[in-house]
């Protein structure tokens, strides 16, 4: 049993219903007890589709498990197929039908439809969302394309010369992280490349679409989380390699034109790579400067998290304090990434605990999901979101993809935004005590409402409380309090640090009571502040 | 001399034109009881509410509250997993961490309710035993208490239903000799609360209780003098608890629209003897007001048909405050269940002809609504926006249950809320 507050993945179920949402003339029937419809908003309402996911639930009540739940499923699934007439059926348990063990599968099979049927066994008590999206991908793919694989030894034919190459663009699903704008950047992308497009699935892929990925050279795997076992699989059975780039950023775009030109065989024409992102010359003009070194945050789905620490870390010039992911299948890339910036990994889905880290490291800037946005907000940092899970606003009505050149645009402006100008930022150091250009106050470009901590609210916010009472300073302001047998702060000295600009004091101070530590300094005076200062900028 | 209020709707009793109830069933596209969570924790300020269920149970009340807007909400789910479930680990050992951790966390906490899910019932994982245990460890510094929101069991309000009951046998007894005393069952926003008090204080009325209280320590006495008064429809088992502790329910038609306030304030009025005159001196103000608010929405709404799906049980008094007071024209009223003698007073003041449909087939009904082409639809959030696309308007229910509409004050919020769809569809021109 674990205590959760927010949870950052839905159950198994859920990414289910993402794949089945995604497509076309697939219908999907869970079984599952009354309540468990609330799934259907969260596409209505956050995604705003404008119909109702393909899904039907079974709905059964307390007094239905006396009966015969399992004759309940059948019938659902007999009305399903009359009303909707999908071309393929997915059927599977909720967490709660999972344990009256009705086999959905089972029962289904027997009932003679006329159309695939694909049991989906989703353990709901061990693994969550993500998963159930990749399972539910690869149970489809296998399911329609078994039927028409090669058999196992086949050597694929090589490409004739007169045929442009094929591609599949897989891991798109509905719900998805800016997934409907990234299909969109890259297949005009792989089309510079003069790549044809077979599939791009499960985004608006019917059956008969699934049937014809076997026809593609390669595929492109834009979303490791739900595509990585229908493209193993098929780069088995079909022996079509898979890319591994994500491009997301300029350098991995950059990286994935080469990497998908191998696949294909083909020239990249030389103007390709030099992209048409802004994001180059912004980074490098020289409003830029003030982003230099700025701490920044880093969580979300491993794929999005790894990519968003490579551009803070190349092409923003940021520095990267951490970086963490929720999705456990996918934490050796995380530990990969996080060994490279030299921090250390969090591998975690407890919110609680991500928020203690944040306030731990002081980031300048949070690179999250829409919980770290909330963490981020409470303790005053500034944030800009990420990856997964989804808000209402990461739908928004323009065209901001994540992937490719223009992703990489939308990017830096979205990264960039939160933060304080240079030049206000400067200011804000030089005249700390000025009555409304202090630290409380936002960005002016924010106005007013978006005001930075409320000193009040955090107080009171009894998670932050007890962070402050563990790691001495978390939230905000940090206080000047000794610790337990550690150096004093003689009141001048505490007055000098208020002088340093919140975004940086936290690490000041730390910095001085180590140093006052190791130089065995009982009271810390305004010279053992300068001279840690001292020593540690050397 | 004029004498003292009469029930100006009559009270029990099936009438010859009341409309009948048609039961289908299918699949439902409603909530299940976990999401009352969501209001009855801003209610019950001291109050948190521990889910025992699984992971699904937890994104529900996430996605249901919409938007994460508390900074530390005052619920939580322990999510069963698989250890819990082969027997590896003890369930009811595992419930005790968790709540020890939890406590540890909230030392702000009086009141914690071990809440049922769907998986915590199928496998009979008993929460009132474990609430006694805990309990023992707790108090008096902390209440520990169970109930059910399950989907299998509730359907959305019927959580607060369940939430309410649960807290009946912590109310203070009162002797039989006490005098007679008045009780509002029901969660009501603070200001309607605040509104219903004075108005209770203006008609001479000191002796009202409201349950729940805001704060778990307040929970108001209660005996064989004391009469329960509904403030929600959706309270049935609740009203059954309070019967048990003696107390009679008092019928009346639910505060909603001015007629329905009217009515509920007469009710209370008629109990304590209340004189006509003073009756008819506190109300005329407040009625004259919403009144006043309704007849622009009147001229609006007048006419425009309108098809209630199942939600809350608010659909039948909403159906009657829409049709009397605002003229609109019933096409179906959906409703979960329709509890037959609390709702005498609500079917005896709906149009004869009333179609009322309790219980869910949802692809059923669309066909239905779709075919009955009808002005305004309320329905869930899963349903609205695909409706709006086909081209129908409408109000998203889920909005009557989070919004102060109760009370004369409310009367002219209340019918904005069905106009203001109406509204906004005339003013686009995209």
């Amino acid at each position: 049993m674990q205590l959760t507050v927010w949870t950052y993945e839905g159950p198994p179920h859920v990414g289910a219903m993402r794949v089945a949402t995604a497509l076309r003339d697939v219908h999907y029937v869970l079984h599952a007890p009354q309540g468990d419809t609330y799934a259907d908003l969260l596409f209505t309402m956050i995604e705003r589709r404008s119909a109702r996911p393909p899904v039907t639930y079974t709905t059964f009540q307390a007094r239905d498990l006396g009966g015969d739940t399992a004759e309940l499923f059948k019938s659902s699934v007999r009305d399903a197929y009359e009303r909707f007439k999908p071309q393929a059926l997915l059927v599977g348990a909720s967490c709660t039908a999972e344990l009256i063990q009705d086999d959905p599968g089972g029962l289904a099979r027997t009932m003679g439809l006329p159309i695939p049927v694909i049991p989906l066994e989703l353990p709901s008590y061990q693994r969550k969302e993500n998963w159930g999206a990749a399972e539910t991908f690869y149970q489809l793919v296998r399911a329609l394309c078994l039927p028409l694989a090669p058999p196992p030894g086949t050597v694929r034919e090589p490409r004739s010369a007169d045929r442009r190459p094929r591609c599949n663009v897989l891991g798109a699903t509905a719900l998805g992280f800016r997934h409907r704008d990234d299909v969109r950047e890259i297949t005009g992308l792989l089309e510079q490349l003069g790549i044809e497009i077979n599939v791009v699935a499960p985004l608006n892929a019917g059956p008969s679409d699934i049937r014809r990925l076997g026809e593609a050279d390669f595929n492109v795997v834009l979303y490791p989380e739900t595509a990585s076992p229908a493209a193993q699989w098929l780069q088995r059975t079909f022996g079509q390699p898979m890319t591994r780039t994500v491009p997301i950023g300029v350098g991995a775009t950059r990286d994935f034109i080469r990497e998908v030109a191998a696949l294909a065989g083909v020239e990249i024409p030389p103007a390709l790579l030099q992209g048409d992102s802004r994001l180059v010359w912004y980074s490098r003009s020289v409003d830029s400067t003030y982003l230099t070194g700025k701490r920044v945050f880093v969580f979300g789905d491993a794929t999005h998290a790894v990519a968003a620490a490579r551009i803070a870390s190349e092409e923003l010039g940021f520095k990267v304090v951490g970086i963490g992911t929720y999705s456990r299948e996918f934490a050796r890339d995380i530990r990969e990434a996080a060994a490279r910036y030299g921090v250390e990994p969090l591998i975690c889905d407890d919110y609680l605990q991500v928020e203690a880290k944040v306030a731990e490291l002081q980031p300048e800037l949070v690179l999250g999901t829409q919980m770290e946005r909330h963490i981020a907000k409470r303790l005053g940092i500034p944030c800009a979101v990420i990856s997964a899970p989804v808000h209402v606003q990461d739908f928004p009505a323009r065209y901001a993809p994540q992937m490719g050149w223009e992703g990489a645009n939308v990017i830096f402006d979205t990264w960039v935004h939160p933060l304080m100008m240079g030049l206000e930022e400067h200011l804000l150091g030089m005249f700390r005590n000025d009555f409304e250009f202090h630290e409380g106050a936002a960005p002016s470009h924010l106005g007013s409402t978006t005001a930075r901590s409320n000193p009040t609210e955090v107080v009171t916010a009894p998670a932050v409380v007890e962070l402050q009472s563990q790691s001495g300073e978390a939230a905000g302001e940090p206080q000047v309090q000794p610790a337990a047998s550690g150096p004093t702060w003689a009141a001048d000295a505490e007055k000098e640090l208020r002088k340093i600009p919140f975004f940086v004091r936290g690490k000041a101070k730390r910095n001085t009571e180590r140093y006052a530590n190791d130089q065995s300094v009982a009271v810390i005076t305004v010279e053992t502040l300068y001279e840690a200062k001292a020593h540690y900028s050397r | 001399m004029s004498g003292v209020v009469e029930h100006l709707v009559p009270a029990t009793a099936v009438f010859p034109s009341a409309p009948s109830i048609r039961t289908e069933r299918g699949q439902r596209e409603v909530f299940c009881g976990l999401t009352g969570i969501i209001w009855l924790h801003r209610k019950i300020q001291d109050a948190f509410f521990l889910v025992v269920g699984s992971r699904t149970c937890a994104h529900l009340i996430q996605s249901a509250a919409g938007v994460m807007i508390f900074a530390e909400p005052r619920f939580a789910t322990a999510i069963i997993d698989d250890r819990d479930l082969s027997g590896i680990a003890d369930a009811n050992d595992e419930l005790d961490r968790v709540v020890n951790q939890l406590l540890a966390r909230r030392p702000d906490i009086r009141l914690l309710f071990l809440v049922g899910s769907c998986p915590s019932e199928v496998i009979k994982l008993d929460l009132s035993r474990a609430a006694l245990r805990l309990s023992r460890s707790f108090e008096p510094q902390v209440r520990i208490r169970s109930w059910s929101g399950s989907g299998i069991e509730t359907t959305f309000t019927q959580g607060e239903d369940a939430c309410l009951a649960s807290l009946v046998p912590d109310m203070p007894s009162l002797p039989a000799e006490a005098p007679t005393s008045l009780l509002i069952v029901g969660s009501l926003a603070d200001v309607v609360e605040d509104q219903f008090r004075r108005l209770f204080d203006a008609l001479g009325i000191d002796n009202v209780g409201f349950l729940p209280p805001r704060n778990s320590q307040e929970l108001p006495a209660i005996g064989p003098q004391t009469r329960y008064l509904l403030a929600q429809p959706f309270l049935a088992d609740c009203a059954r608890a309070l019967e048990q502790r003696g107390a009679q329910h008092l019928p009346s038609a639910f505060p909603l629209g001015a007629e329905g306030t009217l009515a509920w304030f007469a009710a209370a009025a008629a109990l304590f003897a209340v004189p006509q005159e003073r009756f008819d001196a506190v109300m005329a103000a407040p009625t004259a007001r919403a009144r006043a608010a309704l007849q622009p929405l009147r001229e609006q709404l007048s006419g425009v048909s309108i098809f209630f799906f199942p939600d809350s049980q608010l659909e039948l008094p909403l159906a009657r405050f829409l049709s009397r007071e605002l003229d609109m024209r019933l096409l179906e009223v959906g409703t979960p269940y329709v509890h037959r003698s609390h709702m005498a007073p609500e079917l005896a003041l709906l149009p004869a002809d009333t179609v009322i449909t309790e219980g869910q087939h949802v692809d059923n009904q669309l066909d239905r609504c779709r075919a009955s082409k009808p002005g305004l639809v309320v329905c869930g959030l899963g349903l609205a926006n695909p409706l709006e696309a086909e081209g129908i308007a409408t109000k998203w229910s889920i909005e009557l249950v989070f919004t102060p509409i109760q009370g004369f004050e409310q009367a002219g919020d209340l019918a904005e809320l069905f106009a203001r769809p109406l509204t906004r569809r005339n003013r686009l021109v995209v």
